[in-house]
């Protein structure tokens, strides 16, 4: 296949950035997308340029460390997919693919398709955890856990953390990725002691670091590889207001 | 039941979440004001006496305590920190989402959310400058072309007197922009409140789509009745 | 048998490994321990180098117990780290099924599975920490899989009898990790863990014979600096990218554990590798890494290969009676069950035949036809839909209609840097665990083992011993500036030489050559004469690697072809010891099968009489020998016995 890239190009922070063209004529569908700048990159290099730098490093699709905007649409046009699970065989001979980086004031670029989400750590931090000090957890199953509790903070929980719903989010918001977080540890009977304290720690980190509010434009699930639901969003502002308008403590 | 803390307002006040609470609240007591308001425009079409003595009560609310049109001002205060509150807030949003997102993608891709999302806040702009034009034209009668005080059923039929049809339309659109305003303002707001339950997700949508359709409809009742010459 | 491309050192003279009744020596060991008094705590200062599950669980420990912890790892984020790609489970000896298990059962189960290379006081532990890890994991709320009772699910792994592990659906491997990270982030947000992403440990230092401190490179600014403290604790996870193809992420390297053990400590069974039976087979020359499929898979699909060879009919179009379910065939008992290690040279075997599958004919079926029509295609989609989707997302086929192709691929590194019962190396001060050492897991490792003993070490092991060590090291002193200067300039001069060569040729295409070589000649079966040629083939890469290798752009940003160059300079060393240790090495065990050592019937042949010892191998110094030192293994407990599967 023949196909056409636009990529970003930022040699730093302070470097204004722009969009240069590369002409690939080799292309194998059985490619993923990475592989596919990976042969790029080999090439620039014996050319004596500098390959793109672009973020990844599981490729299996879990670790969320890959994140390019194909084609406007971050992880690219296939739903529920990382873009490390992207193949070119998705993409039609002769397709001219725009890659940008992720675009967030609270990512900001640190070279090429490559922004620091280190954003994302701090909201963990302010409270997205059950405080349990190692050795002192009682028998696994002194707590039952009903299947479906248990079924959906797993499907809360699956988040890998990307940052994708922050850049699909026309308001920059990381509400889908605090929610998420929120909506597995708030379901679970261990996560209740924390619940309401945890919430308004992490939303306030979630303001601090320069995000965006939300207000439930729903591209951010449309984007995200692991399809958390926008309810978790809800379950959020559920949580928040009870903890401050309310006034709430414990469940 | 409330035992608020003292610092939880002020934070709530600050968080994004807190601002999105105020336009959901902001925004129902909105709704609720429009409903309250067509129900009254629908009196047109039991005729001049039945319209123009609900305006009529509508000043003599809260009499003997409240004296006359007191009440109404009392609401028009209310209406208007409400949409004051309301306008703030989505201005304070709007400015923050501005700055956590500065650079545009090159590429543009089609929209993936909903479209009644993304037009927000245009929308709200719309309407609130209609809603000036509407108050000048049925309320000050200013930019009315046959303006009587008291006489609503006449104000009405003058001002969307078919060969007026210009302004009916500009009505209808203001109408219709609400109807999207009100469509997704209502889901979110449920959202936003943090009622809604994920197996209720399409229920709520379609809820929210009966209401506005059902709302647009009331609105837009009246001036194409007069138009079309069914109320006269 | 000294061979001239090594030297014999010293055995082993003390593990620190207590003696006495198995059960009690743990308790023993930590009760012989001293302590650190909690005041004293907030004084000492522990590097962790590494987030994965043992480096995770270990930094939040440690930081919670009031050490002041400095952590690093490379990818942007802790969550990050390799750990969060496991898939099918961890075990532990809850025996919540009644199905007859027990920690000692886990014992013997491992030690056996290792193939009786491995230390029986550690793995008696292991399995004795084992059910503490689960109730850990589930305080922070892991959300493992739960039966409508609401107690935890368990599924048979890996040639177990009973059902012992614990999982998250396919992604056990994340909910553990993302357990352990966000212990560490509190630990942050506390102040006792002081962070750093996105940046490489080039280097340790010893000072007066102890471990002190690391030289990082910032891997945005390019910054070298050096962290100095009381320990230093390596959890960096396996070396399988010495092979360029394996399972592992992009990024998992040998580096960290490479310098240590270029500054004195003993690598440990460097040629035990494990290779996966049911990977995603390579595509062509672009191919980046392998993709597993779990091996839950094998529990109702059929593998089999065309009788002829050549055979390039479209799989649905070959008859039953032209179709070899080979290992139905040969391990009547077991069937398509057989662990890893077999299963994965059964599959090489058909293909040097000839009878591989799909292009370049190194593949073979796995069949779901007759699970389809006995379960129905519901049933199938329920239990393996997503694994099924993740094939089609990468192979294109839709492995509902065409039977999948699979192939084995390196995925686990049973070696790693020698410790002792302390987690301890052979540097004072310097504690390895995770997939890093070369503790527990002998020769082959058992399916849902590896989270164990990470969480395991981290957890609860490491924690105490280096306690220990620092109690016992209470004035280590200022490091010597010199000392300092001498590593920070050794890093430096490294970085200046890749960048100065401006060859003609890639990181990666050397990274490439290297795979193939360990693949061809260290891989699934190996030879003495293959080995030879390794041993030639080797450091000629090398020597041309530093004369002709690329590395674009400058050492002062992010520079991604200059991380992947020095990470491959590490593994052009490491590969040419792991050749040597499976040179040396002339019986067949575990992961390790040299083609001398078999049975008439083809199977593995091991030899306790010369070989029941690990190998530890020290650094001799560039273009020398290495020198080889045996710590002998004892087995009170688990009499070594033929592994048999027919
Ligand atoms: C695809 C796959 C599936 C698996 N499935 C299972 C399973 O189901 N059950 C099971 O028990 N095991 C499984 N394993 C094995 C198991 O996942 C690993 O052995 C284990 O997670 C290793 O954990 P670790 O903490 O030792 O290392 P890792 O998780 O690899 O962490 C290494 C850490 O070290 C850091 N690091 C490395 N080098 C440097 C350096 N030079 N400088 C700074 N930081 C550095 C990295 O950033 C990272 O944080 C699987 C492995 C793979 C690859
Ligand atoms: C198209 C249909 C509509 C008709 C026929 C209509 C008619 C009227 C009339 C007759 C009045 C004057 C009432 C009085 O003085 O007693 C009025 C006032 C008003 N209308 Fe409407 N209206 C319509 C739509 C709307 C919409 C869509 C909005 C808001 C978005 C709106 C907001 C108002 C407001 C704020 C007032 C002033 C109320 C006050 O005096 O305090 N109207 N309208
Ligand atoms: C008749 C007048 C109005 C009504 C009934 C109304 C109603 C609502 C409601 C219910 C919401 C949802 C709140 C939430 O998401 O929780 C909302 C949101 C919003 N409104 Fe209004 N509003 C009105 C006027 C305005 C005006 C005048 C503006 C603008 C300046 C405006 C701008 C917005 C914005 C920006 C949002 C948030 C966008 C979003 O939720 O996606 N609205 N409105
Ligand atoms: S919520 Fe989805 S898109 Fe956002 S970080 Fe998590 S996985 Fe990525
Ligand atoms: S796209 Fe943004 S506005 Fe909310 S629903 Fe998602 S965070
Ligand atoms: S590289 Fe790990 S999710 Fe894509």
């Amino acid at each position: 296949m023949k196909i056409t890239l636009r990529v970003w190009r930022q040699k730093g922070p302070e470097d204004a950035g722009k969009m240069v063209e590369y002409q690939l004529d080799d292309v194998s569908p059985d490619m993923s997308f990475l592989e596919m700048l990976d042969v790029l990159n080999e090439r620039l290099i014996a050319e004596g340029e500098e390959p793109i730098a672009f973020d990844h490093d599981c490729r299996e699709g879990i670790c969320g460390m890959c994140s390019l905007v194909i084609n406007g649409v971050p992880h690219g046009p296939e739903r529920a997919t990382t873009t490390c699970q992207l193949h070119m065989r998705k993409f039609k001979d002769g397709d001219v693919i725009d890659v940008e980086p992720w675009r967030a004031q609270a990512f900001p670029v640190i070279k090429d398709l490559v922004v620091d989400r280190s954003a994302f750590d701090k909201i963990i931090q302010a409270g997205g955890y059950i405080s349990a000090p190692t050795g002192s957890a009682p028998d696994a199953h002194s707590i039952p856990v009903p299947k479906p509790a248990a079924d959906a903070a797993f499907e809360a929980a699956e988040c890998i953390g990307c940052g994708a719903c922050v850049a699909a989010c026309p308001n920059g918001s990381a509400m889908l990725f605090t929610a998420a977080k929120v909506t597995h540890l708030g379901l679970l009977p261990q996560g209740q002691p924390e619940r309401y304290d945890r919430v308004v720690k992490m939303v306030q980190a979630h303001d601090e670091a320069g995000f965006g509010g939300c207000t439930v434009t729903g591209e951010c699930t449309v984007a995200c590889p692991k399809g958390i639901p926008l309810e978790t969003i809800t379950r959020l502002n559920r949580d928040y207001l009870a903890a401050t308008a309310a006034g709430k403590k414990k469940s | 039941m409330v035992q608020t803390s003292p610092r939880a307002l002020p934070a709530l006040y600050r968080s994004t979440i807190g601002k999105k609470a105020i336009m959901a609240v902001t925004g129902a007591l909105m709704i609720l004001f429009l409903v309250v308001h067509m129900v009254g425009n629908l009196k047109a079409f039991y005729g001049p006496a039945e319209i123009d003595e609900y305006a009529a009560w509508l000043r003599r609310i809260g009499a003997p305590a409240l004296h006359y049109e007191w009440f109404l001002w009392i609401q028009r205060v209310g209406l208007l920190v409400v949409i004051g509150l309301h306008m703030l807030m989505a201005f304070q949003l709007t400015r923050r989402a501005k700055r956590a997102r500065p650079t545009r993608y090159r590429h543009r891709p089609k929209v993936q959310g909903s479209y009644a999302a993304r037009t927000m806040r245009w929308g709200g702009v719309i309407i609130v400058l209609f809603v000036i034009y509407h108050i000048l034209d049925l309320t000050t009668g200013t930019v009315h072309p046959d303006y009587r005080d008291g006489e609503v059923y006449n104000n009405l039929v003058n001002d969307f007197a078919p060969e007026r049809w210009y302004v009916t339309l500009f009505y209808a659109l203001a109408v219709i922009a609400v109807g999207f305003h009100v469509r997704h303002g209502l889901t979110s707001a449920v959202q936003s409140l943090g009622i809604k339950s994920p197996q209720r997700a399409r229920t709520l949508n379609l809820a929210a789509t009966a209401f506005s359709v059902l709302l647009v409809a009331g609105y837009l009742s009246v001036p194409f009745a007069v138009t079309v010459g069914l109320v006269d | 048998m000294t061979d001239s491309f090594y030297t014999l050192g010293d055995p082993i003279a003390d593990t620190k490994a207590p003696k006495g009744p198995i059960e009690e020596r743990w308790s023993r060991r930590k009760f012989e321990m001293k302590l650190v008094n909690p005041a004293n705590k907030r004084k000492k200062t522990i590097i962790v180098v590494g987030t994965g599950l043992a480096g995770g669980s270990a930094g939040a420990t440690l930081g919670e117990l009031g050490y002041k912890v400095i952590q690093f790892c490379f990818q942007d984020s802790p969550r990050r780290a390799h750990s969060i790609a496991a898939q099918g489970g961890i075990n532990a000896a809850k025996n919540y099924r009644n199905d007859g298990d027990s920690v000692f059962r886990l014992f013997y189960d491992t030690v056996k599975g290792g193939d009786f290379r491995a230390r029986e006081s550690n793995v008696h532990r292991l399995a004795e920490i084992s059910t503490q890890i689960i109730d850990q994991c589930v305080a922070q709320g892991v959300p493992f899989a739960r039966e409508y009772g609401g107690l935890l699910d368990n599924r048979s792994f890996g040639g177990a009898q009973v059902s012992r592990t614990f999982y998250a659906r396919g992604q056990t491997g994340q909910q553990l990790l993302l357990g352990a990270y966000q212990a560490l982030m509190r630990q942050v947000d506390a102040g006792n863990v002081e962070l750093h992403p996105r940046h490489e440990m080039l280097d340790l230092v010893v000072a007066d014979g102890r471990a002190r401190g690391v030289v990082v490179r910032n891997l945005v600014t390019g910054e070298i600096k050096t962290y100095t403290a009381d320990a230093v604790v390596l959890a960096t996870g396996g070396y399988g990218n010495v092979f360029y193809l394996s399972t592992n992420a992009m990024g998992s390297n040998a580096t960290a554990i490479w310098r240590a053990h270029k500054r004195g400590a003993l690598f440990g069974n460097p040629c035990f590798t494990q290779i996966h039976p049911t990977c995603i087979p390579v595509s062509g020359d672009h191919q980046s890494k392998l993709t597993l499929m779990s091996e839950s898979l094998r529990n109702d699909g059929r593998v089999w290969v065309p009788v002829k060879a050549g055979d390039t009919r479209n799989p649905n179009d070959i008859p039953e009676d032209e179709r070899d379910y080979y290992l139905e065939r040969m391990y009547p008992a077991f069937g398509n069950l057989v662990p890893r290690d077999i299963a994965s040279r059964a599959a090489k075997k058909v293909c040097d035949e000839g009878r591989g599958v799909g292009p370049g004919g190194r593949g073979v079926y796995l069949d779901f036809a007759d699970a389809i029509k006995r379960l129905g295609i519901d049933a199938v989609k329920a239990k393996y839909g997503n694994l099924f989707d993740m094939y089609e997302r990468i192979t294109g086929e839709n492995p509902y209609e065409v039977p999948m192709r699979i192939y084995p691929a390196v995925h686990y590194t049973m070696g790693g840097l020698w410790v002792d019962y302390d987690l301890e190396s052979t540097i004072p001060g310097l504690f390895v665990i995770g997939e890093a050492n070369f503790s527990d897991h002998g020769a082959n490792r058992l399916g849902a083992s590896a989270l164990m003993q990470g969480l395991a070490d981290g957890y609860f092991v490491l924690p105490n011993t280096i306690g220990n060590y620092l109690a016992n090291n209470n004035k280590l002193g200022e490091v010597p500036a010199e000392v300092i200067a001498e590593a920070e300039a050794g890093v430096k001069a490294q970085i200046e030489r890749l960048l100065s060569i401006d060859g003609d040729r890639t990181v990666d295409s050397f990274h490439r050559e290297l795979g193939h070589i360990m693949w061809e000649y260290c891989g699934m079966e190996r030879t003495d004469e293959g080995l030879r040629k390794a041993l030639t083939l080797i450091p000629a890469l090398r020597e041309e690697f530093w004369q002709r290798v690329k590395v674009p752009g400058s050492a002062d940003d992010l520079n991604q072809s200059l991380e992947k160059a020095g990470r491959v300079a590490d593994f052009l060393e490491l590969a040419e010891l792991m050749v040597i240790d499976a040179l040396h090495r002339t019986e067949s065990c575990g992961g390790h099968f040299r083609a001398e050592s078999q049975d008439a019937d083809g199977e593995a042949k091991r030899d306790d009489a010369n070989f029941s010892y690990v190998a530890a191998w020290e650094w001799a110094g560039e273009g020398k020998p290495p020198i080889l030192h045996k710590e002998h293994l004892e087995f009170e407990y688990v009499k070594p016995s033929q592994r048999s599967y027919k």
